[in-house]
């Protein structure tokens, strides 16, 4: 069976989509000089808030607006216990996994095997129907556009404006931040909120658009993976992008090959995207890399000020 | 009471858990004045000036700036005001250009291209050339501070406040930045000048307040005072300088030859072709402004950085390739700068930080397994040895103060017995007694017959108790000379890394 | 407002204290929980904590139950507390006990049929190479390329699981199991068996294993270098290296040492309580190993009692879940809370709380 390079990129976008989502989120939130390690938590609450929400109320949108609630609600929990009784955030991060992991398959019991209502595409008239890109491009949910203009949101904020710049200085120092008057506890809250927002708007693309169901512990790593991205595009948000688009166009793949029946065994295939993440965070990290140099330099530090 | 001050101080109180910080402080500055506000580690001066710029409010007290109530809540109010402050440490961001960290110093930053502008401008009106575009992880410590300056310079701030500002720079940069200060006091910005070395305040400041345990103990004219007056109502007592003898040196020990070593990290420097030759008995000084090398220099020597065999050689042994551990066993022992988290562990008791370094000299261990009661025992002799104040060895190394720290970590080095004794700022942030406390340590093991090299950046310090002195400068070593008739400007030129002596001389004559 | 002071050591009374608090929080909060999904909150708690070990009913059973559960939490636990206190985050435990089962399985298997005294052995020497190797990946890459263990650890249960199934439906499937998915069951085989030692006590060869390794990191953690290296390598990297760490020896060996504990956690579990290599054998053990770490304080007498708390929550979730059917994914949401309270209860024992009129930071 041969694979349609079209389709094969029309999913590549939307594979890519939700690690997109909590990647840039997570980025955000590591310029800020935070290690959030819940990634996976939040999208897994993000899934079941939003396919719970979008179910009771046949509103994709109220279902993608619960699950950044949903994602930012957990984040919240992460961001009082790290900056306000300066946990450890290694460990707070596991917690935050192993919490919204159980949270979710609690939430979900009642909801699983109901059909969630179809997420329409966006047509973009005029565009859509060109051959080739049309399909690839122009034909998608209104949340794979949305991703693409956060990241470049994103990009923008931090490199032209005053809150962006100020977000990296507290991020690169936090004590000389606090010294020069910024509030650092109250930005990197807003930045863990946002990022558990984003979180939540990627799980809930698992559940809404991709799969789309609700199944327990569905996003099946893809939060570790984000925090790998992060890593993988050393802190930009272009090179975030292009990250999520390789790792879902390996998913997309391998998935196409085994439904082609190719003869590479089915766990290898279903192994190699996590693989793939591994050797290209060993390729990033090795090296005396600009990699290093662009990771926030108070990055996973508690910040607590004297006086 | 006139009401021409442009800042007063009226009774402020501070206090922390177990210390009255400030105590009732009071005092005026007027505008166009230099003023100086003097005392030693731990005297009150930061909480002080904290209060002042908005990160500390007071328990208690007033101020007044130019008549009118001044009550900050948050450095933006005291800039919006008027007061502008260059931190000692701890305002800039490595990893961001010089015009990104000036705009998060700024109430309301121009677009980039403007402020680059102005930057340039004003850094050239003032002396201070500066690159907007540059890494601030890229500048020596002396243009990093130029990034300090000029941000509150933008501001046109009629207060200005300088944390220790002459600590990092050279002697001719001292220079520039006193000419770059008096321009400004001409011009009606009145400045406060907080220091501790008394000669910088004879020659800059108009008026000075001393501080002593948080309390106000006098006010002096410094150009009318002798240093030696200052010092006393400073320390509150006159302090013995350390008693050396000249003794004769005996053979070389310890010799450093065609050492390099690449940074581990980024922003870090690179050591060139150091040679050392340590004699015995020898005090050898390494002069240099912060962040020439000396934490690499002390790496490479403690064994932490290893390097090639014949880089380091003790007694003529080749060592350069061997571990903290087995230099130690040779009786090569290191007092890094930083105390809390290099010399010792802060959350660790101080009979688990004595293990640190003297397991085996000391014998605390059969094969691995501690031996805790020798080791408390260490750690009881080094406290009671260097009058180490703790309620006990079981105490946190961070709960000490600086000073008592800074005795324990240098008392179990030296109680070690060692041949070659390496220390890196062995007084920085320790109050005065304790420092000349070490300094008689170091002059006493010395004595013994031990070679010593000791890396400051405290040039007092080392005119005091080294026998020789060389500087560090990009992580290359000058020539080294005997520290006797050696003048501030030849070390200047040395420290500025004039490497050729007789250049150095000849441009000193210019 | 209130304000945080730093002490100047932590607190010891608040050390003992606060994973106590932890538990009386997390019950109130589950309580509360259990509240909202309609259940008798006392009746809950009474259930999951007290009936296992007390009821006429359930004891008989549940006592048991609780080494059983036990054992390979505390041992995993011990081995990541070693890592987590020098500042190595091995949380891949899972991984590795999923890769130390396989290998010990497959080493066993391929003498099948045998009656060897020396089969069982060589499987546990066999389970603990196999956690060991996996747990290397990550060691490895940190140690030569700097990559982060966190990341790469987890990523590679996710890969254990899938070289688990398709162990469970290829290469260890019983050939005799008519096509289910699953290993034969190794624990009726004798040569394979991992039996119960003491009858009805749960006590078995992993469990005996999961006591020594508390006595042995107690012993190495405070009487010994290793230890003393361990501690301060991750309270003070700089002065460790001072004191002549070897920061590459160190990861190794923790790394290692807990890569095997989790493998032999495996392997005994297949061997024993699990019996079989089966597609969903795992029951994430490596996880909730983390939680008892903490808990414990990654100290190797609190991880013995942490151990046993935790696995009286799965024996009483498992009795909720019959008695008031309460979902067994609330069980984990618990044991999570209880993570968060104990995270944030931490900064009493390192901090002092003081009121204060306003609020300046």
């Amino acid at each position: 069976m041969a694979i349609d390079p079209v389709t094969l990129m029309a999913a590549l976008i939307v594979a890519s989509t939700p690690i997109l989502l909590a990647a840039i989120g997570e980025l955000v939130v590591e310029k800020a000089g935070v290690l959030n390690l819940g990634v996976e938590g939040m999208m897994i609450i993000g899934a079941v808030s939003g396919f719970a929400i979008a179910v009771q109320t046949g509103s994709p949108t109220l279902g993608f607006l619960a699950a950044a609630v949903g994602g930012a609600l957990l984040a919240l929990i992460f961001g009082v216990l790290t900056q306000f009784f300066l946990s450890n955030q290694v460990a707070t991060g596991l917690a935050l996994t192993l919490f919204g992991l159980g949270l979710s398959s609690l939430i979900g019991e009642s909801i699983s095997g109901a059909t969630p209502p179809p997420v329409a595409r966006l047509n973009i008239p005029g565009l859509s129907e060109m051959p080739v890109l049309g399909p690839i491009l122009f034909s998608h949910t209104a949340m794979v556009y949305f991703s693409v203009a956060l990241v470049i949101a994103v990009w923008a904020v931090l490199k032209f404006t005053h809150v962006g710049l100020v977000l990296r200085a507290v991020g690169e120092n936090h004590d000389a931040a606090h010294a020069l008057g910024y509030k650092v506890i109250r930005i990197r809250l807003m930045a863990i909120l946002f990022g558990g927002a984003c979180a939540g708007l990627g799980g809930a693309f698992f559940s809404m658009v991709r799969v789309p169901q609700w199944t327990e512990g569905m996003t099946a790593g893809a939060g570790w993976i984000a925090l790998a991205l992060v890593v993988f595009g050393s802190w930009k948000p272009g090179r975030v992008m292009l990250g999520a688009y390789l790792f879902g166009g390996i998913t997309a793949l391998q998935l196409r090959l085994q439904a082609a029946g190719i003869a590479i065994p089915v766990e290898l295939l279903a192994m190699s995207p996590y693989l793939i993440t591994i050797i290209v965070l060993v390729i990033m990290s090795s090296g005396k890399s600009r990699a290093a140099l662009n990771a926030p330099a108070a990055l996973g530090k508690v910040f607590h000020a004297t006086g | 009471m006139s009401d021409t001050a442009l800042l007063s101080i009226n009774s402020l109180t501070k206090a922390y858990p177990g210390v009255v910080a400030n105590d009732s402080v009071a005092f005026k500055i007027q505008p166009g004045e230099v003023h100086a506000l003097l005392g030693e580690n731990g005297a009150g001066k930061s909480t002080l000036v904290k209060m002042i710029y908005g990160l500390v409010r007071p328990d208690s007290g007033s101020m007044d700036f130019m008549g009118a109530p001044y009550a900050p809540t948050e450095p933006r109010a005291a800039r919006s005001t008027g007061v502008a402050m260059v931190f000692q440490h701890f305002s800039l961001f490595e990893a961001l250009n010089v015009a990104e960290n000036i705009a998060l110093g700024m109430e309301n930053p121009p677009k980039p291209r403007d402020l680059a502008a102005r930057i340039t401008e004003v850094s050239e009106a003032y002396g201070l050339p500066l690159d907007p575009d540059r890494l601030v992880g890229d500048l020596s410590a002396g243009e990093r501070q130029r990034v300090e300056i000029i941000r509150c310079l933008l501001q046109d701030p009629k207060l200005l406040i300088m944390d220790e500002p002459t600590s990092v720079l050279t002697p001719q940069e001292v220079e520039i930045l006193f000419h770059t200060l008096r321009k400004l006091s001409a011009e009606g910005t009145a400045i406060l000048y907080i220091s501790h070395k008394l000669e910088e305040i004879r020659t800059l400041c108009d008026e000075a307040t001393v501080l002593r345990l948080g309390k106000v103990v006098g006010t002096c004219d410094p150009k009318t005072t002798s240093a030696a007056e200052m010092a006393e109502l400073m320390v509150g007592k006159s302090l013995a300088t350390p008693a050396r003898t000249d003794a004769s040196h005996g053979e070389v020990i310890f010799k450093v030859s065609g050492l390099s070593v690449e940074p581990a990290n980024p922003f870090g420097t690179p050591l060139r072709h150091i040679g050392i030759e340590l004699r015995a008995g020898e005090v050898l000084g390494i002069g240099g402004v912060a962040g020439n090398g000396q934490d690499e220099l002390l790496a490479a020597l403690s064994g932490e950085t290893p390097t090639a065999p014949g880089a380091v050689t003790l007694m003529k042994e080749p060592i350069g390739h061997t571990g903290p551990n087995e230099r130690r066993q040779m009786g090569i022992l290191c007092g890094p700068e930083e105390r809390l988290g290099h010399a010792a562990a802060p959350d660790m008791s101080l009979v688990e930080n004595a293990l640190l370094t003297a397991r085996h000299r000391k014998s605390l261990d059969r094969n691995g397994f501690l031996d805790w009661k020798a080791t408390r025992k260490y750690a009881e002799d080094v406290i009671e040895t260097y009058d180490v104040r703790t309620p006990g060895p079981d105490n946190a190394a961070r709960s000490l103060s600086g000073g008592n720290l800074q005795k324990f970590v240098i008392g179990r080095e030296i109680m070690q017995d060692p041949k070659v004794l390496v220390v890196n700022q062995p007084t920085w942030g320790v109050d005065a007694s304790a420092a000349a406390d070490i300094r008689q340590a170091i002059l006493n093991l010395a004595q013994q017959g031990a070679g010593v090299i000791v890396i400051s950046q405290d040039l007092d310090e080392l005119l005091e108790v080294a026998d020789n002195f060389t500087a560090l400068n990009e992580g290359r070593l000058s020539n080294t000379r005997p520290t006797n008739g050696l003048t501030m400007e030849t070390i200047g030129l040395m420290l500025g890394g004039a490497h050729d002596m007789h250049d150095a001389a000849e441009a000193a004559h210019v | 407002m209130f304000k945080l002071e730093k002490r100047p050591s932590p607190s010891k009374p608040w050390i003992l204290a606060t994973p106590i608090l932890a538990v009386i929080l997390t019950m109130i909060a589950g309580g509360l929980m259990f509240a909202a999904l309609g259940k008798n909150p006392f009746e809950a708690i009474r259930i999951i904590f007290w009936d296992p070990l007390f009821s006429q009913q359930f004891a008989a059973y549940s006592r048991p139950q609780l080494l059983v559960k036990a054992g390979p939490l505390i041992l995993i636990a011990i081995g990541l507390s070693l890592g987590f206190r020098a500042g190595i985050w091995n949380i891949g435990a899972e991984g590795q006990y999923i890769m130390g089962a396989i290998a010990g399985a497959s080493f066993g298997l391929t003498f099948y049929p045998t009656e060897s005294v020396w089969v069982f052995p060589g499987m546990v020497i066999a389970g603990a190479l196999g956690g060991w190797a996996w747990a290397m990946i990550p060691a490895i890459l940190k140690t030569h390329f700097r990559t982060n263990e966190i990341l790469v650890s987890l990523l590679l249960v996710y890969v254990a699981e899938k070289f688990l199934a398709s162990a469970a439906v290829g290469f260890l499937r019983n050939p005799e199991g008519s096509g289910f998915p699953g290993s034969r069951q190794l624990n009726r085989i004798e040569a394979f068996s991992n039996p119960e030692l003491i009858a009805n006590t749960g006590m078995h060869w992993g469990v005996l294993l999961a006591f020594i390794s508390v006595i042995a990191a107690y012993i190495l953690l405070n009487k010994h270098l290793v230890g003393y290296q361990i501690k301060l390598a991750g309270q003070a990297p700089r002065a460790a290296r001072f004191a002549g760490v070897n920061p590459t020896r160190l990861i190794l060996l923790c790394m290692g040492v807990s890569g095997i504990l989790a493998g032999l956690a495996g392997v005994f579990e297949v061997t024993g309580p699990a019996g079989q290599i089966s597609i969903d054998f795992n029951v994430g053990y490596g996880f909730t190993a983390i939680i008892v770490a903490f808990l414990g304080r990654l100290h190797p007498v609190g991880i013995l009692l942490a151990g046993l708390l935790m696995a009286l929550t799965y024996i009483g979730g498992e009795l909720a879940q019959l008695m008031l059917g309460i979902p067994a994914s609330a069980i984990q949401a618990f044991q999570g809370m209880l993570l968060f309270f104990l995270l944030a209860l931490d900064v009493l024992s390192n901090y002092r709380i003081r009121m204060r009129k306003e609020g300046v930071a």
